[in-house]
């Protein structure tokens, strides 16, 4: 029965790529040395960049609030140590284009002085609103990889049935979440009842992969005492995505273009609980985050604690720099990272992870003809026909490709990882939605300059008419004294005669 | 190469060559069993096909102004003349093979775009024009005449059947279902058309007349089982098509036992068993889906029937391969796996709130 059960409730399609967790799961984590400078972007979040709020040439003490959220969406940025800011100004930003944003550079003064903290003895006597506030003002964000300003979650998330806490971690080499399960679990419960009592969840599930029995036992002994399940998963990519783990714990689907708590459920990471309960009971805002640093070409791969803003490169040196040539370096997982070009890029609140693979990790290969054996149809787990799909982006029908379902891709990778023609399928699809995202605005822009346009002559029409009337206005009271005139001087005449 | 790469940064080990290498390993037991079974003139036949195709897709490739390697060790064009081959009667003459390899890579395949872009399985396509041009070469069947037997061929003898078209003496023959269809005609039922012809054993093993590798259903049975575990296939297509072949043959035998033929003879003759996991299998030319690939294996396997049954030839898994195939664009529109969060009509799910 209970094999039946997961035949129905379990996620679809999927793939087992090589776990690769060994190289670093062993070696707890270890704290990074303070780096010299650092180098803080604005926008480490989804939503709007932080705005400045201390100057250049300033000091800042560890944890001071450096820059604050703007906008609906949008999360604080705080010193990650006390030092000097020497600049704000363009850095190269930890993405593929390696081009600039915004960024804090903060030379780091050895000190860790921190600033004033505001924390909580009695965290549990909290209100819902006030964890929220306090979640917001410590700049939390989704640190599973998407990095969505958490307290927003938590607002548009009460009253939910049920609060699933993610720990997954289906990306093979990360363990960053294994070690802070094993490491820090009874904090992780702490900051998991925080979170249920600010959306007052009447469930709590931590669903951890079955690859992970430390972590389960170690949250199964700190979870003894609260109200929360701790359910083993199968090991299967990409059992942590959002979608997948509501599916798999839940049993119900998120509706097309809706969100978790549509169905009443709210996700979370097991490293964002984490920093929930630091800034919570301890006021700490989140400055700093587990990353893994691993990869067939690392010396010595394993877990470190890095300030947010530390160069990769500084991390990789830690790992005892690379003990073979990297064929590629990749932030994040291996499934969904972002290849880096440049090592000199900061650790962001969303880096779980830097690895240096080797060719023969990637196993990439020139991709030849599809033969279309849909194996690609039986990996994907939303459901997709990611041949069909990338046969109509190869001819530019993007349309064609949004009625197969394209907006509902996932980007996972689990399709190109398995596709034995080596067709880079999601890059197809990453190619095709920023495309329709431009095409969307440029249809935006078109409009508002039709509109301006629309506006603009109705002005000048109004204008002409507004003039027209008032030459008719002063055409008739002209006629009309003349008239006057005529008929007095008639008057006149007649009097006369 | 793009300096950026794009995600995943890892990849299956697994390529075009290497699935191929392994359908045609799992093809091996099946025509090791039709050499040993056939003797030389099979192996000579197979190996002519096999050729054939290597020169007749480099040739077009060349003209074409592409790379002839990879299109050649991708193994595809090979792995079509295989199967082509497995299907010819064993003591064809060359040119059979020849021309019939020929026609798949070039005609069935090269024409329509190369890999994967084939409408039809060039390996049937094949082996219908070979039976609509040259319908006598294509029914002359020989009882087998293994390698280890004293009246086994040589190589040399078995070079002359097949390149000199040397007739094998009083060897004539017929298969299982051409004989069926032969002694109706003269008016005999199938209980004595069958006696002494149909033994489920011998159909199990392959001994007796037949295709060069379609007669082993036990070994092709095997065959199937390797790719379902290699997960090169899955069972959807090949149980269909069984299920689409047995199914009507056992109602009808249950209503007139004397005039339709069973399951186990329609299972065990002919070329189901290939067709069933190595024919119908073939992923450029079925449907995506699992429910389509069973729609499609259905398909085949009635047709199959109907075509045995009732069709003017003995045979049917071609044709049936063929009108299935034409249906799978068909099958691939209508058949689609429901999408994450929407109903099966592509409609976003009901939101729920709160609870």
């Amino acid at each position: 029965m209970k094999i039946f059960e997961r035949f129905f409730s379990g996620m679809r399609g999927g793939v087992h790529p090589e776990g690769r967790k060994d190289l670093s799961a062993a070696r707890g984590i270890r704290a990074l040395p303070l780096p010299q400078q650092l180098f803080v972007p604005l926008q480490q979040h989804i939503g709007a960049p932080a705005k400045p709020v201390v100057n250049v040439g300033e000091r800042v003490l560890k944890g001071q609030l450096i820059a604050a959220a703007q906008g609906n969406v949008s999360a604080p940025v705080h010193a990650p140590t006390s030092g000097i800011i020497v600049a704000l100004g363009d850095y190269v930003a930890p993405h593929p284009s390696g081009l600039p944003v915004p960024t804090f550079t903060l030379a780091c003064d050895g000190l860790e002085e921190w600033v004033a903290l505001q924390a909580c003895d009695e965290p549990f006597s909290l209100e819902a609103e006030d964890i929220s506030a306090r979640v917001a003002a410590a700049g939390i964000v989704g640190l599973g990889g998407a990095t969505f300003p958490s307290a927003l979650k938590l607002n548009l998330s009460r009253g939910v049935q049920t609060l699933i806490i993610n720990g997954g971690e289906c990306e093979p080499y990360l363990t960053c979440d294994d070690r802070i399960m094993r490491e820090r679990a009874t904090a992780i419960v702490e900051g998991i009842t925080l979170i249920a009592q600010a959306v007052s969840a009447k469930e709590v599930i931590v669903g951890i992969e079955d690859n992970k029995p430390e972590s389960i036992e170690a949250m199964r002994g700190a979870a003894r005492a609260a109200s929360m399940k701790v359910v083993a998963m199968p090991s299967m990519y990409p059992m942590g995505s959002e979608k997948q783990i509501i599916q798999v714990l839940t049993g119900q689907e998120i509706p097309a273009g809706g969100r978790p708590a549509d169905i009443g459920v709210l996700v979370h990471n097991v490293a964002t609980a984490f920093s929930v309960q630091q800034a919570i009971r301890y006021g700490k805002p989140l400055i700093s985050r587990i990353v893994t640093v691993s990869g067939g070409a690392i010396k010595s791969p394993g877990n470190v604690e890095a300030l947010v803003g530390t160069p990769v490169q500084q991390l990789i040196d830690f790992a005892g720099g690379y003990s073979r040539p990297a064929a590629r370096m990749v932030l994040g997982g291996p499934m969904m990272g972002q290849h880096i070009t440049n090592t000199n890029v900061p650790v962001v609140k969303g880096s779980s992870g830097i690895l240096a693979l080797t060719a023969d990790e990637i196993g990439q290969d020139e991709a030849s003809p599809c033969i279309r054996c849909s194996t690609c149809v039986r990996a994907c787990p939303v459901g997709l026909l990611p041949l069909e799909m990338a046969a109509h982006i190869r001819t530019s029908d993007l349309s064609g490709a949004v009625d197969l379902g394209l907006k509902d891709c996932i980007a996972c990778g689990s399709c190109s990882y398995v596709c034995p023609a080596h067709i880079p399928l999601v890059h197809y699809f990453n190619y095709a939605k920023g495309d329709l995202a431009a095409q969307e605005r440029a249809k935006l822009k078109q409009e508002a300059t039709k509109k301006l346009a629309d506006a603009r002559s109705e002005r000048i029409a109004r204008i002409e008419r507004e003039r027209a009337e008032m030459m008719a206005k002063r055409k008739a009271a002209r006629e009309a004294k003349e008239r006057a005139a005529k008929e007095a001087a008639a008057k006149a005449a007649e009097e006369t005669a | 190469m793009n300096p950026i790469a794009h995600s995943p940064h890892a990849h299956a080990q697994s390529s075009i060559g290497k699935v191929m290498l392994t359908v045609m390993l799992a093809l091996t037991p099946a025509t090791l069993f039709g050499f040993w079974l056939y003797g030389w003139p099979a192996i000579h036949l197979w190996a002519v096909a096999i050729i054939a195709s290597i020169f007749g897709e480099a040739f077009v490739i060349r003209i074409q102004q592409r790379a002839v390697r990879p299109v050649i060790m991708d193994g595809s064009g090979i792995l079509t003349a295989w199967l082509l081959a497995l299907s010819l009667p064993p003591y064809a003459p060359w040119w059979i093979a020849v021309l019939g390899s020929l026609f798949a890579v070039v005609v069935g395949k090269q024409i329509f775009g190369g890999l994967g872009q084939n409408v039809f399985n060039p390996a049937m396509a094949a082996r219908v024009m070979l039976l609509i041009s040259f319908p006598l070469e294509m029914t002359t069947w020989g009882a087998p005449l293994p390698l280890t037997s004293p009246n086994g061929l040589n190589l040399i003898e078995g070079l002359r059947v097949t390149f000199l078209s040397q007739p094998i003496d009083g060897m004539a023959s017929a298969s299982l279902l051409g004989h069926v269809k032969t002694e109706f005609t003269r008016g005999i039922g199938l209980d004595q058309a069958l006696a002494g012809f149909f033994t489920p054993m011998d159909a199990l093993w392959g001994i007796r007349a037949g295709s060069l590798g379609e007669t082993a259903a036990l070994l092709l049975l095997l065959g199937g089982l390797v790719l379902i575990a290699r997960r090169i296939i899955t069972w959807h297509a090949p149980v269909a098509m069984l299920l689409g072949v047995a199914v009507p043959a056992l109602i009808f035998s249950l209503i007139d036992g004397n005039h339709y033929a069973g399951p186990l003879v329609h299972l065990l003759s002919g070329g189901v068993m290939l067709g069933a996991f190595f024919i119908i299998t073939d992923p450029v030319t079925s449907p995506n889906t699992a429910k389509g690939q069973f729609i499609f294996g259905l398909g085949c396997g009635l047709l199959t029937w109907v075509i045995r049954t009732w069709g003017g030839y003995p045979e049917g898994v071609a044709f049936a391969v063929l009108l299935m195939n034409a249906a799978t664009p068909l099958i691939d529109q209508y058949v689609k796996p429901r999408i994450y969060g929407r109903d099966s009509k592509g409609a976003a799910l009901p939101a729920k709130k709160g609870v």
